[in-house]
């Protein structure tokens, strides 16, 4: 069991940072082992963010010198930018594994992210005009205070709450997942996908890389392939229900796009608000409550129901 | 498929039939009781050893805003043994569990939504909701009713045993799962296996259900207005007769739902019984038909 949730507001810029952290927090009871969110901000089309990390929070535990070894990767990564002719405009370390940089860059992103992810300990989390994509251990409100997301603003987001069954509590397990190397799209999932090594195999005779054992990277993957291909994300998640096996539900967000798709048995619940200029959708109405405490009209997606939301 | 009589019924075969079991012969009183508190009846034989003796006249309120769940129905409970018969719930705000495990008579009003398992295990209570529910509504339901405004989850009226469950919106996949006895009413569609693994009672459909109706069911009878994705494994159509209709009039007239076609539209879905393994009555039921 793990919560996922989203947030859309059509035609304008709101607090949806913290927005997400009230509606991620108010379904910790279905998955205290990590948050996760990824939020979109206002673009800049000649500017990147890239969300990034260099070790695992486990990783102070057992390692006396992971402090120097994330000095040492961190200037790895510098010079890999420098070699790639991207211009480094800024850059924060929210936590000591964590990192927000700013980018100008008109070259190749996937091969930038392939870079970096060489690094050991590397793992590039988000990358795109908008998307920022932040996920660690603990509750939503521990994360949010973290990474200072109170103060973001932004039009549409998602995120999950993660109750591990299939994979170990790390980040790299932790959800959202990045749809690399495609900027600006994340995913969120509940449920459990049968038919994974399979399909994870596929994808990588496909050539896409796999950072971690959850199933839910697949979808991830997977919704980068088709749009590779050329398909729309809606068509996408429509085929996402006959190609995947298992029980699910997942949202995914793109830069201006929200949508989400449930499995043909409908196992996983979703719970719909949707208004002229705000759509809402959880695991649980009571997520969607945090946001809007009047009383609203929702509904559940049926089985095999696949809805997309423009901002 | 299920055999009725053409003829009038016989109060016997008319009892039988109100608990969606077609073919044993029933005598005496069953484990299910039929609380309607609109029938006049003086006494409904409804007399846990520990319920209390309350009053619907007198009326109170629970402000839920700052209260967690098992907070509510404590409140509830000591509410009723102060004699409180009528209680409005404000501001229930889609939380879990709450209106739960009430063994007795009350009027209760929800003005809002319920979360997930809302007013499970309840025997006795009126309950109307002004909002929607979420999952597992009513589930393990003995008798009472519960009327929703708006729309309702999946797992609606699990394993529900007697009373009647309704809503007036549309609820979601898996509606009245292994259902035992008692009435689901359901104003729109439902979603997918409604009705999977039925035992019992009926489920009213007023709008279209999903794929897989009444897959596996053993027994019951579902009654549909609109039209079904699929019907299930062992789910066959059925002839309404006059018994059926004057049911359906019955019930749906008291509850204010309706399909746009009225009650002609109507058709009827019961287990073909190829897959019927199930002759045990329940242990009482069984006492009393031998």
């Amino acid at each position: 069991m793990c919560g996922i949730a989203g947030v859309i507001h059509r035609g304008k810029a709101v607090g949806v940072g913290q927005e997400m952290t009230a509606m991620l927090q108010s379904l910790k009871h279905r998955g205290p082992d990590s948050t996760g969110f990824a939020v979109y901000g206002v673009s800049k089309p000649d500017e990147y963010v890239m969300r990034l990390k260099l070790a695992e929070a486990e990783d102070f535990d057992t390692d006396y010198n992971i402090l120097d070894k994330i000095r040492d990767r961190q200037a790895l990564v510098d010079n890999r930018l420098a070699e790639l002719g991207a211009k480094t405009i800024e850059v924060e370390q929210p936590t000591p594994y964590a990192f927000r940089y700013r980018l100008q860059f008109s070259g190749d992103t996937k091969q930038l992210a392939t870079d970096l992810e060489h690094i050991d300990g590397g793992e590039v989390l988000s990358f795109g005009h908008s998307l920022e994509l932040i996920k660690d251990l603990g509750d939503a409100t521990v994360v949010s205070e973290q990474y200072g997301l109170d103060d973001f603003k932004g039009t549409h987001g998602i995120g999950h709450t993660r109750m591990a069954t299939e994979s170990d509590v790390d980040i790299r397990s932790a959800h959202p997942y990045w749809a690399y190397p495609y900027n600006d799209i994340s995913v969120v999932h509940n449920g459990q996908i049968t038919n994974y090594w399979i399909m994870r195999r596929e994808m990588e005779r496909l050539g896409h890389r796999f950072m971690s054992d959850c199933d839910s990277e697949l979808l991830a993957v997977y919704t980068a392939n088709n749009l590779e291909q050329g398909a729309t994300l809606e068509d996408s998640l429509k085929s996402s229900i006959k190609e995947i096996d298992g029980v699910f539900t997942y949202i995914v967000a793109t830069n201006k796009e929200l949508g989400m798709a449930k499995d043909t048995m409908a196992a996983k619940p979703m719970v719909l608000y949707e208004s002229d200029d705000l759509v809402a959708l959880a695991s649980e109405e009571v997520a969607i409550r945090a946001i809007v405490p009047r009383e609203i009209d929702t509904s559940d997606p049926y089985d095999e129901e696949v809805r997309v939301w423009q901002r | 498929m299920a055999t009725l009589t053409q003829s009038a019924p016989t109060d016997q075969e008319r009892r039988a039939h109100e608990m969606g079991m077609h073919q044993e012969q029933l005598t005496g009183r069953t484990q299910q009781v039929f609380f309607d508190i609109d029938l006049n009846e003086p006494h409904h034989g409804f007399s846990l050893p520990d319920s209390f003796d309350v009053d619907f006249n007198k009326r109170g309120e629970i402000d839920a805003s700052n209260m967690e769940a098992t907070q509510v129905n404590s409140r509830i409970r000591e509410m009723m043994s102060e004699g409180y018969g009528s209680i409005v719930l404000k501001n229930p705000a889609a939380k879990h569990s709450m209106a739960v495990g009430i063994l007795n008579r009350l009027n209760l009003i929800v003005e809002g939504s319920l979360g997930y398992f809302g007013c499970g295990l309840i025997d006795g209570p009126n309950i109307r909701i002004n909002g929607r529910v979420g999952w597992s509504c009513g589930e393990n339901m003995m008798s009472g009713t519960i009327l929703i405004e708006k729309n309702a989850g999946s797992q609606f009226g699990a394993a529900i045993r007697g009373g009647d469950l309704v809503c007036k919106g549309d609820v979601g996949s898996r509606t009245g799962i292994d259902m035992k006895g008692g009435n689901i009413i359901v104003g729109g569609d439902t979603g997918s296996f409604t009705g999977f693994m039925m035992q019992r009672g009926r489920m009213v459909i007023c709008g279209n259900a999903g794929k897989n109706l009444g897959d596996s069911m053993y027994d019951g009878t579902i009654y549909l207005g609109g039209e079904p994705k699929s019907l299930g494994v062992d789910a066959v159509w059925a002839d309404m007769t006059d018994l059926d209709r004057e049911w359906l009039g019955k019930k749906l007239t008291k509850y204010d739902v309706m399909p746009k076609g009225g009650i002609d539209s109507f058709r009827k879905i019961v287990a073909g019984k190829q897959l019927w393994n199930y002759d045990n009555l329940e242990p009482t039921e069984k006492k009393l038909v031998l």
